[in-house]
């Protein structure tokens, strides 16, 4: 949609919910209270891999206050999981269970001290098999499997994909480079721990509040699951008290609640504890990566080859996906002619990792931009100008066939060189401190679903009616992130009134059109533009009214400042009310659709569909570090980030997401590790899983670069996830700055550090990082022919129309 | 073993019949409903569920209500003056200083019993004082920024 004379989008308004928020009024699934409310509770398993061979739960079942225990018997035997081609895994697991936290029984009781009481009294004897905690013990017991599933014993996917002849241009390459590098796990910590009350009411029908971010995937999953009709079923999101990833998949509590309330006739609540939600994580996947890249004087890249492997926990969750975008996006941020890309993704007796904010692609992009560093040191070149010179063209497509469309990375890298002193501190700052950069892409949505259909990705319907309201509902789920807020500024700019006039009501299966959910930075453009097309539509039906009325035309007229008029003729016309009964009147009820879907735009190969987004955000980060050589500690110390927007609809919450990315970001870098022992959690508390508090996080600043998107509503990107990106090899880049070592594995604690600075006073390579790689043989590649420079296809064409 | 306690919560006294062993959080959250206190952790850890007793801040999950009888305690609920918000109410909502919003009335309360400790907290100050309170979402700049407009605020309006 063309952009005019805006009121309301580019403010910096409050979210719609703060007033909420800042009062404790926002109801979140813990807080829901309902009359005969039973508590649950899971029992889950101590070993993380072992054979179920007795569960007795007659002792927890006569406990006074119990009302009803559960095993997987009691379930009907279908495996589930979020993809389609993962469906590894059970809400009680029946004959087997294969990480510590694996749920083999529930208990519903009169309070939760009592169902916690409970299920100590359940008996089970378990059989222990061999527990395999890495991938080099899982690749080297195959007598020893964890599935009967995948692509070889323990192997969940193995993919390979070439797109051109990597080695003829690394034979023309003036530098090679291979290097090692290791990012290690960790989790999403959001502040709520997941929540979910279930209602089976008497009619035989089925309602689940739950912290979910994905309503409809968990509509979908517990329509299988308790194989009954999705049509009986309702799932409304409640607001989630933080997501990141970590309330994207169907979860064994909110199915054993609503199992429960179906056996007991009351409401059941589950409420994680903290220590609960380390293990049900689903978070970032340790990935293990080679890359190796040519590299011409100049320091463009002649050709890439990516390896990545993935320790992928006990069950597949979004883990193939995980796999193909650990090398999906390397393609999009430089020019990359040719490119080859290879990942394997095992299973490991330890919890599921899964998407976590920028899902896959950190570990790569880590592992890129400190490679390009290293390259810039080698060739003589100045890391900013190098990345600078070899951006990505605009409006054409990857080597990979990705599409790409706007690019922002040359003025974000000059904003943030320009704003750090880049020019004048590189190379001169005092002893231990130091300067880096790093660059970055992500996806403005996913561009396919999780299983293939033709149908919307985003659904909207906007009412209005005489009483002046517009009613806005969205399946969308509005995790922190202000999405409900978005899209009623979106809706408020169409229809010339404020935020304030509309409702909106999101995130229930029963009331709202289906919404794919909140990942992949999915919902401003797609949600975004199903609003806007929903209320467009309510708009022309208005001015058609409104248009008989003064007896003008429809195209004469304006809506702006709660009236709709004519244009030039401010004082003809009437308030926003006047102009809803008029349209009521003409047309009956007013309620229109929106609906919206990603451009077609998939690669014609396997794994073709995982990278492609309507459009990339970019962002490009300078940070300064102080780097302690008796501590080893590393202190970020100011913090420079640019971010393509396209345009911020609404800049204070632009900016709150890049602010929360780059603090993440800082976290995963410096301190935060998801790390087992024996198969159990060494650190599941947040003192002691270590992340940044106010005095860790340093000042951050942010500058959004705008330049309208034909994709995005009014031209905008993402915000939510990209910005994380390029802050964990910026940091690291600027301790090779600020001490002279590398430290090629995430993260960078004080003993990497300390053993680096003791390898360069030895003489020796100043470097900690991965020294071996797995034994593993990748499937022959399929040859694609690489899409490099070809001109962009499919801009701005939506399946549903605009 | 249940025990009855009177609690002054928000300025209203309250009894309550509770076992003995129920946090101060559980008894705010399931006993008098006021579900605006929030747990991230239920071990003292992430200051989630901070609250002020006797202008202190307090973290309820391991305050026991037996030891609070007879002391002013204060929830997120109790901030705004009737309809009125508190200036920091105010500021967070304005500035984007809540994002999900779970940590949200911990933060508020803290930096209330700052403020009336210091009304001219430097930035660092602020960053001190609210180093027992985690949040996820935001990377604390909206929360240091909001806390300093209703500190500007708060004095303006007492000057």
């Amino acid at each position: 949609m063309k952009a005019g004379k805006l009121s309301v989008v580019g403010q910096s308004l409050p979210k719609i919910d703060a007033w909420a928020k800042v009062t404790g009024e926002t109801k979140f699934a813990d807080d829901m209270v309902l009359p005969r409310l039973a508590h649950g509770k899971l029992l889950r398993s101590p070993h993380p891999h072992a054979l179920i061979k007795r569960i007795d739960t007659s002792r927890a079942a006569a406990l006074p206050g119990v009302y009803a225990v559960i095993t997987g018997h009691d379930l009907p035997r279908v495996k589930f999981g979020i993809l389609p081609v993962s469906q590894d895994e059970e809400a009680l697991c029946i004959e087997k269970v294969r990480m510590v936290g694996d749920a083999v029984a529930a208990v519903a009781a009169v309070d939760e001290e009592t169902a916690e009481r409970a299920t100590e009294l359940i008996e089970v004897d378990y059989e222990p098999l061999k527990p395999l905690m890495s991938i080099e013990e899982s690749l080297g017991n195959q007598d020893v499997r964890i599935h009967e599933y995948g692509d070889g014993p323990n192997v969940h996917k193995a993919v390979s994909l070439q797109f051109g002849d990597v080695e003829s241009a690394f034979a023309a390459a003036h530098l090679v480079r291979e290097d090692a590098f290791f990012f290690e796990g960790n989790t999403h910590l959001p502040m709520e721990q997941h929540a979910a009350v279930a209602h089976w009411g008497a009619d035989g029908k089925l309602t689940l509040w739950s912290s979910t971010q994905t309503p409809h995937y968990v509509h979908r999953m517990l329509a299988k699951i308790l194989d009954m009709p999705a049509a009986h079923i309702r799932v409304v999101a409640a607001p989630v008290g933080g997501g990141f990833g970590g309330k994207l998949d169907p979860f064994a509590h909110e199915i054993a609640a609503c199992k429960l309330s179906q056996l007991t006739g009351r409401p059941v609540k589950f409420t994680l504890t903290r220590e609960e939600v380390f293990y049900v994580h689903r978070g970032r996947h340790p990935v293990l990566m080679w890359v190796k890249t040519g590299f011409t004087k100049d320091g463009a890249i002649t050709g890439m080859h990516f390896r990545s492997w993935l320790d992928g926990g006990a069950y597949g969750s979004y883990g193939v996906a995980s796999t193909f975008y650990t090398g999906a996006l390397q393609t999009v941020t430089y020019k990359v002619p040719v490119y080859k890309f290879e990942g394997a993704r095992i299973f490991t007796n330890k919890p599921p990792c899964g998407p976590k904010r920028g899902h896959g692609t950190p570990q790569p992009r880590f592992a890129m931009e400190c490679q390009i560093d290293k390259a810039a040191e080698q060739l003589g070149l100045d890391p900013a100008d190098m990345r600078r010179r070899n951006l990505a063209e605009p409006f054409t497509k990857t080597a990979n066939h990705l599409t790409v469309t706007t690019i922002g990375l040359g003025e974000c890298i000059d904003r943030v060189v320009e704003a750090s002193g880049w020019r004048e501190k590189r190379g001169s700052l005092p002893a231990g401190r130091g300067i880096g950069i790093a660059c970055s892409s992500y996806m403005t949505g996913a561009g396919t679903a999780i299983y293939w259909n033709d149908m919307p990705h985003s659904g909207v319907v906007v009412r209005a009616d005489r009483s002046g309201l517009v009613a806005v509902f969205s399946g969308a789920t509005d995790i922190g992130q202000g999405s409900d807020s978005v899209l009623a500024y979106l809706v408020a700019e169409v229809l010339g009134i404020q935020p304030k006039d509309i409702r909106v009501l999101p995130a229930d299966t029963d009331l709202t059109p289906v919404d794919l959910g909140s990942y992949s930075s999915r919902v401003t453009i797609m949600a975004g533009n199903a609003a806007i097309q929903a209320a467009t539509r309510l708009r022309e039906k208005i001015f058609e009214a409104v248009a008989r009325k003064l007896e003008v035309t429809p195209d004469r007229l304006v809506a702006r400042d709660r009236r709709v008029f004519v244009e030039g003729e401010d004082d003809k016309g009437v308030s926003f009310p006047e102009a809803v009964v008029l349209a009521e009147s003409m047309h009956g009820v007013l309620a229109y659709p929106g609906s919206y879907a990603p451009p077609k735009r998939a690669g014609k190969y396997k794994g073709g569909g995982v990278g492609p987004s309507p459009c990339y955000s970019y962002s490009a980060c300078v940070v300064e570090v102080q780097v302690d050589a008796e501590t080893g500690d590393v202190k970020p110390t100011e913090i420079w980030i640019a971010h393509d927007i396209g345009r911020a609809l609404n800049p204070l919450l632009v900016e709150g997401q890049v602010e929360g990315s780059v603090y993440m970001g800082l976290g995963e870098v410096l301190m935060e590790e998801q790390v087992f022992r024996k198969g159990v959690h060494k650190i599941p508390s947040m003192l002691e899983y270590k992340s940044p508090t106010t005095l860790e996080t340093p000042e951050i600043h942010t500058i959004l670069v705008e330049g309208e998107d034909p994709e995005g509503p009014f031209g905008a990107k993402e915000a939510g996830q990209g910005p994380l990106l390029p802050v964990i090899p910026a940091v690291n880049n600027a301790v090779f700055d600020a001490v002279g070592i590398r430290i090629d594995e995430i993260p960078v604690t004080p003993d990497k550090v300390l053993k680096a600075l003791d390898l360069k006073r030895q003489g020796k390579t100043p470097r900690v990082g991965p020294e071996k790689l797995p034994l593993f043989t990748f499937p022959e590649p399929r040859a694609v022919e690489s899409a490099f420079g070809l001109p962009a296809e499919n801009v701005a064409v939506r399946p549903f129309g605009k | 073993m249940k025990t009855q306690l009177a609690l002054t919560v928000n300025g209203e006294t309250r009894d309550v019949i509770v076992p003995v062993h129920k946090t101060l959080l559980e008894v705010l959250r399931e006993d008098l409903n006021l579900t605006g206190t929030k747990h991230g952790c239920e071990l003292g850890e992430c200051g989630t569920c901070t609250i002020l007793v006797d202008g202190e801040p307090v973290l309820s999950c391991l305050a026991l209500p037996v030891e609070c009888q007879g002391r002013q305690i204060k929830t997120v609920e109790g901030m705004a003056d009737g309809g009125r918000l508190h200036p920091l109410q105010q500021a967070f909502a304005e500035l984007g200083a809540a994002q999900c919003g779970y940590c949200t009335p911990g933060i508020l309360l803290t930096a209330e019993a700052l403020l009336a400790e210091n009304p001219t907290p430097t930035r660092d100050e602020v960053r001190v004082a609210l180093a027992g309170n985690l949040c996820r979402c935001t990377g604390y700049t909206k929360i240091l920024d909001a806390v300093e407009l209703a500190a500007l605020r708060m004095r303006g309006a007492h000057a």
